[in-house]
């Protein structure tokens, strides 16, 4: 075999068949499955008379659509409600495990999967949903698809694909106090954009992603779509390991002391080659502001809302000018000088305790500003909530003036009661800016979790690393 | 899934990079539980003046004269010419369903994001890649001339414009069999049973941990 990128190792370990010009079918170990993808997938399977392949591997949980205020009126909505039934039944009628909304082990999927331990190292990892990159944390081959491909897997617990192109996404040196692993991944994407990774599977390596949290690879390989990457991914180590232990679907006992081992053959061998390398300086990145309607529209809070004029192809400064018009900001501006109207910390992105206990330290006995209208914290399962709660944390929002949430995907994307008003400008910790994302005409600025929570309390960006 | 094999059609023009699946089918949208229906609402924020949910009559809202669909001289077109990165974001199998509900047959852009593209091609709809200069061109001949139609054909693999120039592009040779001839990538996959139950026999025994 030679050395192997850990990308190789994962790809050859799931290789069912290929053919010649290098189609491959592709093993899939964990489906994981939420309510908006899969309605029209099993669907076909019942059209079709399929029955699933090996429905243990599949674990369904609804987060688009459930409330996040009180939930025992259910879901007022009734074609939201419709879609969460849609997915009960579905389950029931099949045997799927599914974490129903009254389940404290419900939230976004995401977040339930690793939690859970039911996103492991070595496995392929689908969903019907492109931030199923973020379980690449896990030395997993993760990514979304789309919804025949959901069909696809429920029917044959595999996918047709290509092999991609490796990317090592090598981040060296130690990030500064107050630049989290969301800097880092906005960093990554303003660097290459937001198709630099396209048609790659990206491995992020270095010092600087090995000292992360699980919490913070995940928020990195989370954006590896945004940087154009279906998949992201990062080796196994003992912090992979130790977040693993004891988790109701990891391995026990035996298996568990047999699974480690493989686990730790989980990385890029020495010398592989990759057909990309971009290397990032840990320490020269600064807190992140996204100031436009793309991911790759960031620059560091100390910066300023870039000129059109200023850029000469035409293409880009076009796409420049469109999504100033569309976010309300003149040319030249600086960053902190920009008010906000609500505040969202949360999502699949940023929503694990890790990213709650850091929000929570930046706002501890202070106030939310005067001009703002909303801010919410909104964990990202029941048992996230739980442990901040036992934490004290809920405490610490509310007594700052922010709201405290039932679990889901909240105001990421507005597919539930959380939206913004149009021209309502949000600093948000989730991963997409783009038009109409948090509601139709909202203006969505990304930011790590501090930098929301001081933008809360300051009523516009600030510079958390002197806050 | 239908068959592509070869099409002559009417061109409309989207001239802006990083076209997301948020615009392209908004998430509102997405809450429908059936696979048709979605093309009144491709676009939705771009194509109508007035903020969409389901369940209304899209013929009696107002329109954005100034969206490049709801000109008349683009109504019926088949071809979507776009720029860079064109379906980036959501992997929303939606946003191909829109385009192919509204009528859209094949997209001419210089890149799309991944699961975009895949999704297209289990939906019976072409994208193609051609190089940015090519685009450029394109861009400007459309501009220019009303009911400007090009023919697409895909087992030449080949773009032919009315002034007779001819773009050549790549397909996967995989996708290509498929689009043309319709297949169902399930009943494909199907033939390989046999396999895929002497991998999971293996697997069991290697990774015994990933069957319990």
């Amino acid at each position: 075999m030679g050395t192997q990128t850990l990308y190789d190792k994962l790809w050859n370990s799931h290789v069912v068949h290929e053919e010649p010009d290098g189609t491959t079918l592709i093993y899939i170990d964990r489906h994981l499955v939420h309510e908006v993808t899969s309605p029209q997938a099993f669907e076909g399977l019942r059209l079709a008379g399929r029955k699933p392949w090996r429905i243990a591997s599949m674990l369904a949980v609804a987060d688009h659509n459930v409330p996040t205020t009180d939930r025992t009126q259910g879901i007022a909505d009734p074609i939201s409600r419709l879609q969460v039934e849609t997915l009960d039944s579905n389950c029931d009628e099949l045997g799927i495990t599914e974490f129903r909304m009254a389940d404290v082990r419900q939230g976004i999927v995401h977040v339930i999967g690793p939690e859970q331990g039911a996103t492991l190292p070595g496995m392929t990892v689908v969903c019907g949903d492109s931030h199923t990159s973020t379980h690449g944390a896990f030395a997993a081959l993760a990514f979304g698809i789309g919804t025949s491909e959901v069909e696809h897997v429920m029917a044959t617990q595999c996918l047709l694909m290509k092999k991609a192109h490796a990317m090592q996404m090598l981040v060296e040196g130690a990030l500064g106090k107050g630049v989290t692993a969301k800097d880092l991944v906005l960093a990554v994407i303003g660097k290459i954009g937001t198709a630099g990774g396209t048609g790659y599977a990206i491995e992020f390596a270095g010092s600087a992603i090995r000292a992360l949290s699980m919490e913070g690879r995940m928020t990195v390989c989370n954006m590896a779509i945004e940087a154009g990457a279906r998949a992201g991914m990062i080796a196994a180590d003992d912090t992979t390991i130790s977040y693993l232990k004891g988790r109701p679907f990891a391995p026990q006992g035996e298996l568990w002391d047999k699974a480690v081992d493989y686990w730790r053959t989980l990385h890029s061998d020495k010398g592989a080659q990759f057909d990309k390398v971009v290397r990032l300086d840990a320490a020269e990145i600064k807190p992140q502001v996204t100031w436009g309607t793309s991911p790759e529209m960031v620059v560091a809070v100390d910066g300023n809302v870039p000129d059109p004029a200023r850029e000469s192809d035409p293409v880009k400064r076009s796409s420049i000018d469109l999504s100033l018009k569309y976010m309300g900001l003149q040319p030249n501006t600086p960053i902190t000088e920009i008010q906000i109207d609500k505040v969202f910390i949360g999502s699949c992105t940023n929503a694990r305790i890790e990213d709650l206990r850091a929000a929570a330290e930046v706002v501890r006995g202070k106030h939310v500003a005067a001009n703002v209208k909303l801010a919410m914290a909104v964990p990202g399962s029941g048992l996230v909530k739980q442990q901040a709660e036992r934490e004290g944390l809920d405490k610490i929002f509310v007594e700052a003036g922010f709201e405290w949430r039932e679990p889901g995907c909240s105001m990421c994307l507005a597919m539930n009661a959380d939206k913004l008003e149009p021209g309502e400008r949000c600093a948000s910790t989730s991963n997409r800016n783009f038009e109409g994302r948090q509601g139709p005409g909202g203006r969505t600025h990304l930011v790590s979790p501090e930098m929301a929570a001081a933008a809360a309390i300051a009523g516009h960006f600030v510079d958390v690393r002197n806050f | 899934m239908d068959k592509f094999i070869r099409i002559d059609g009417l061109v409309v023009p989207l001239d802006r990079a990083n076209v997301d699946t948020d615009a392209i089918i908004p998430k509102q949208f997405l809450k429908s539980i059936k696979r048709t229906g979605f093309g009144p609402n491709l676009f939705d924020e771009w194509r109508y003046l007035d903020h969409g949910e389901p369940g209304m009559d899209n013929s009696k809202r107002p329109l954005n004269p100034d969206f490049v669909l709801n000109q008349p001289r683009y109504h019926g077109a088949q071809i979507l010419l776009a720029r860079e990165n064109f379906g980036c974001g959501s992997s929303r199998e939606h946003a191909p369903w829109a385009l192919g509900d509204y009528g859209f047959r094949a997209i001419i852009a210089p890149s799309f994001a991944d699961i975009f593209c895949n999704n297209c091609f289990k939906n019976g709809l072409l994208p193609i890649v051609l190089d940015t200069a090519s685009v450029d061109d394109l861009f400007q001949a459309v501009i220019a001339t009303p009911g400007y139609h090009l023919k697409i054909d895909l087992e030449q693999q080949s773009i032919t414009a009315p002034n007779g120039m001819v773009y050549r592009f790549e397909v996967d040779a995989f996708r290509k069999n498929c689009l043309l001839n319709g297949l169902d990538d399930i009943g494909l996959t199907l033939q390989h049973v046999r396999e895929i139950k002497e991998y999971e026999a293996r697997r069991k025994t290697e990774a015994p941990w990933l069957f319990t």
